[in-house]
């Protein structure tokens, strides 16, 4: 066993209200930039949709991720590393910019300085790029709350295997559904975009787990932008270098929470830390697609078993953070309580942040009076467990999302929040618990004393509830051995120059 | 000093020198500045027909010249039945002709496509037209002055070993015609603006990438205690 320590987020999507708070405090924190105008590090996905960039979950064209050949060993679906050497020149399977979108601002100085005439003057739109006038025709999140589009609703792939009829439905005006997933770099453990990375600027951080760019090494064969299935780096136009989302280490380091998890309204985030077998890593990605997401559980390891702590010690994680690991959060929602999956798990990274599948949708379907359930109304409450088949949200497509298509994890996590829903209603309504209550809890497989719980962490909790930070210790790292002036003036990330584009 | 020791006796030492030089502390002072640079992201479809011709059909054939350049009398036997020295004499004014419309190509896009446009420096245009002359006057060569596969090792090989052993030999290309002067000249230039230039990529070429394991993990602390065997490694100081 050879235990290492990883940061992770979990996004709780029952409680995201799709305001995008998340993504525009790491665009003004992080990619305000010139060169870095279309990343969005964190962005905010209506789905169905095809997402950002346009339909980056269809790996034949981008040829992102890991795959098992025939004789079942892993192997990176972008290239061999021959292979990869050859495609330096060019690189089919990157994505291109209107993949993503042109970035725009308008021509406000034209309001001001247009000469007097008897039309109004104009704000024209003009790229972020050229200066020249444009159409636009894209955005960030340009399918926002577009459910049931045609466009983009229709082309989601996770929509594969879901019924003819329901997917017929949930373009009917009055049945449209749809659902938010915010979206940041997964920080994987087997990273495809590290193993793309010819140059080996890309790296996986041994005490957190940060999937980092070291932009001094970066030389811009950007075969990482094409490796990663969750299309989470970005090639920056102006200096020819790979970007990605850094999980605010800076914040993280200092103890505070990173700025999409920090500023959400809907406060949907947790963040903590999940202890995990190395070891494991290669065996775990390398299984059929039907035990990826049991394998993947099963290497993350349970901070509280001594084996797992005294090896932990060995390795060189403190008690600072092997504390922190118990009170983790995530590891509750992820281990103890199994209510949250990792993003497409069939890419076979073994992505390592989790999601709580959303439940709203589902239970709008079967209020009373919108789907006539032939339930007498004392018996409502209990018999939307079971009535999962009509959610509105089919849970086909919620599994191949999360769950590799396969159901069951889907339906416990949305089973064990109806069953906390309905006890705490029946707590807080009718003031009692009775017998069949219980037994609707026990059917989810809850006791009373885990949905309270599970209730509290959902719906109450405060902010160092959702954010356990484990101590850093930046006084035992490089930089001590360091003179911090050298730093003094110059730009973050410990690089002495500024970030000008080469000649 | 005659023009001709100036440009073939003493410009190729400095621009070797700046090559060097600037490469150095270009890499060890402002790494970030070292990148490919590339700007497929912007425009995709035109590169496609421009930078796969340019790149293979040039590094093949600076191969060859390097070739000859290192065995000469390679070259010389190979040459010895016509029929080899035909097939190589076509086989490198191939490669010419296809690097040749790849820079067109490169040169086209990046006077055309507005996005290009504006990731494009002076630098830029410069040495596209360093190497567009370059390959310009190569096919030249290949076509008006015919079997430089032949004639070159006893012609230009010399020359560049008199400077590559410091006893430059400048005389040996004064009595060459203008086209075959102008090929050898702008080499040197090419050396000369090479570390100022994009063109320091081409000694990024990432061939360790062949050797290495395909995860990296790299911890950030100096406690020897924590380090782990194989790919666990403490982070390279760049400073």
């Amino acid at each position: 066993m050879r235990v290492r320590a990883q940061m992770s987020m979990l996004f709780h999507l029952d409680k995201c209200i799709g305001c995008h708070t998340c993504s525009v405090a790491c665009k003004n924190l992080w990619t305000d930039r010139e060169g870095a105008e279309y990343m969005w590090w964190n962005n905010v996905e209506t789905r169905p949709g095809t997402g950002y960039p346009t339909g980056w979950e269809d790996q034949d064209h981008y040829k992102g991720g890991w795959h098992r050949d025939d004789k079942g060993r892993l192997k990176l679906t972008l290239h061999s590393k021959a292979g990869g050497l050859g495609k330096l020149f060019y690189n089919p399977s990157l994505p291109e910019l209107d993949d993503y979108y042109d970035p725009f601002t308008f021509k406000y100085g034209d309001l001001f300085d247009t000469p007097r005439s008897d039309h109004q003057p104009t704000a024209v739109p003009i790229s972020k790029i050229t200066g020249e006038q444009m159409e636009i025709k894209g955005g960030p999140n340009w399918d926002d709350d577009l459910g049931g589009s045609e466009i983009y609703a229709r082309n989601d792939l996770s929509l594969e295997g879901v019924d003819d009829t329901v997917r017929a439905q949930m373009e009917e005006i009055e049945r449209v559904v749809f659902n938010y997933l915010p979206r940041i770099c997964n920080h994987c453990l087997n990273p495809a975009c590290v193993a793309a990375c010819p140059s080996g600027a890309i790296y996986k951080r041994g005490e957190d787990g940060v999937v980092l760019v070291n932009e001094d090494k970066c030389r811009g064969w950007r075969m990482c932008v094409a490796a990663c299935p969750y299309k989470k780096v970005y090639y920056n136009w102006g200096t020819g270098k790979s970007e990605k989302c850094i999980l605010c280490f800076p914040r993280m380091e200092t103890g505070q929470a990173p700025a999409c998890a920090h500023s959400c309204v809907g406060r949907i985030r947790y963040m903590g830390v999940l202890l995990y077998d190395a070891d494991k890593i290669e065996e775990v990605v390398s299984r059929p697609d039907d035990e990826l997401l049991d394998a993947q559980m099963d290497a993350i390891l349970d901070p509280y078993d001594e084996r797992v702590i005294t090896a932990a010690k060995a390795a060189g994680i403190d008690d600072g953070w092997i504390d922190s690991a118990q009170q983790s959060p995530v590891y509750k929602f992820v281990k103890e309580w199994g209510m949250a999956l990792p993003l497409h798990p069939e890419y076979r990274t073994a992505a390592m942040m989790f999601y709580v599948p959303p439940l709203s949708p589902v239970i709008s379907t079967i209020e009373r009076n919108m789907v006539d359930l032939d339930i007498p109304d004392e018996r409502v409450d209990f018999e939307l467990l079971d009535e999962l088949d009509k959610a509105r949200l089919p849970v086909q497509y919620l599994a191949n999302l999360f769950s590799v298509g396969d159901q069951e994890p889907i339906r416990f996590a949305l089973r064990t929040m109806l069953a906390v829903r309905t006890y705490k209603r029946r707590q807080s309504v009718d003031g009692t618990i009775d017998a069949s209550t219980i037994e609707m809890l026990a059917s989810a497989g809850l006791t009373e004393e885990r949905a309270e719980d599970i209730y509290k962490l959902t719906t109450i909790p405060t902010l160092d509830d959702r954010f356990v930070f484990p101590p850093y210790h930046r006084e035992m790292s490089i930089e001590a051995m360091e003179d911090v002036m050298l730093h003094k003036g110059a730009a973050g990330f410990g690089s002495l120059e500024a970030p000008r584009r080469g000649a | 000093m005659t023009t001709n020791e100036l440009l073939f006796g003493v410009f190729p030492y400095v621009a070797v020198a700046l090559m060097v030089v600037v490469a150095v502390i270009r890499w060890r002072r402002h790494p970030f500045s070292v990148s490919s640079l590339s700007s497929q992201l912007l425009e995709s479809r035109q590169l496609y027909w421009g930078s796969i011709p340019f790149h293979w059909g040039i590094s093949l054939i600076l191969t060859g010249h390097l070739l000859a350049l290192i065995v000469p009398r390679g070259f010389e036997l190979w040459n010895g039945e016509p029929l080899r020295l035909y097939l190589l004499e076509a086989t490198g004014l191939a490669l010419g002709l296809w690097a040749a419309f790849g820079i067109f190509m490169l040169a086209y896009r990046r006077h055309t496509n507005s996005r290009v446009k504006a990731v494009t420096s002076p630098m830029d245009h410069l040495i596209v037209l360093i190497i567009g002359a370059q390959i310009v006057t190569g096919i030249w060569i290949a076509v008006g002055y015919r079997w430089g596969s032949f004639w070159g090792t006893s012609v230009f090989v010399p020359y560049v070993r008199s400077i590559l052993v410091f006893d430059p030999k400048p005389e040996y290309v004064d009595p060459l015609p203008f086209v075959l002067q102008t090929h050898a000249f702008l080499f040197w230039v090419f050396l000369a603006v090479f570390s100022f230039s994009r063109l320091v990529h081409i000694i990024t070429l990432p061939l360790g990438y062949l050797t290495r394991p395909w995860q990296k993990v790299v911890r950030m602390r100096e406690t020897p205690a924590v380090y782990h065997p194989a790919a666990e490694k403490p982070l390279e100081r760049t400073q």
